[in-house]
């Protein structure tokens, strides 16, 4: 059976890690209110969906 | 092989699955709009929509086919009578999702499932409800301050 001639040291682990990244989330902002809202959700703010209020957010 | 076999299981057996689904469309007819999982809202907007095309067919025929699915006839009467008439010219899309992030205690994606057309019924029931617990609130500070009031005498 085919096995590694060689050992694989940490630094060529590493390396081959360095290509795995995370991608920050695209965050857009909410029409109504501005704060920051994740695309195509009702905002968490103020509750709106597009034109329309979709609930009544909490008051904190 | 599951090919072209399309649909979410939802991690459940073929009975439990399709008694979640029948909760869950008993409960969008009889409140016009819940509140649950991404992946169970999508699933049962098709029982949801298929409710109502069977109301519009307006047979008994048809009315016994929805009682399999909700199996309450002051629910179905609901269906037929006040949400069926609404979508006379409306031919399919009867429900809508609106996502609403992700919940906090297990991460899931949830989301409102609706009736398109009933936001004002929605959105009265909301405010009916935060009217209420306003009035909770207020009465609860009434207590408060009487409370304080006796202790101060």
């Amino acid at each position: 059976m085919a096995l590694p001639k060689r050992r694989h040291s940490n630094s060529r682990t590493a390396k081959r890690r360095t290509h795995w990244k995370l991608d920050a989330p695209s965050v857009g902002h909410c029409p109504n209110c501005d704060q920051p809202k994740m695309p195509h959700r009702a905002c968490p703010n103020c509750g709106y969906y597009k034109d329309r209020m979709v609930f009544i957010p909490k008051e904190s | 092989m599951r090919h072209r076999k399309a649909g979410n299981k939802l991690g459940r057996n073929t009975s439990h699955r399709n008694a979640t689904l029948a909760s869950l469309t008993t409960a969008v007819v009889e409140h016009k709009r819940i509140k649950t999982t991404l992946a169970k809202a999508r699933e049962a907007r098709k029982v949801v929509d298929r409710m109502i095309t069977f109301g519009k067919k307006g047979t008994l025929a048809a009315r016994r086919e929805v009682l399999k699915t909700i199996r309450d006839k002051e629910i179905v009467r609901t269906l037929f009578e006040e949400i069926v008439p609404e979508y006379a010219d409306r031919n399919g899309g009867y429900t809508r999702i609106i996502k609403l992030g992700r919940r906090i205690g297990d991460g899931a994606s949830v989301a409102y499932l609706e009736l398109v057309g009933f936001e004002n019924v929605i959105t009265a029931k909301k405010k009916a409800k935060e009217k209420a617990k306003e009035k909770a609130k207020e009465k609860a500070k009434e207590k408060a301050a009487e409370k304080e009031a006796e202790t101060a005498e």
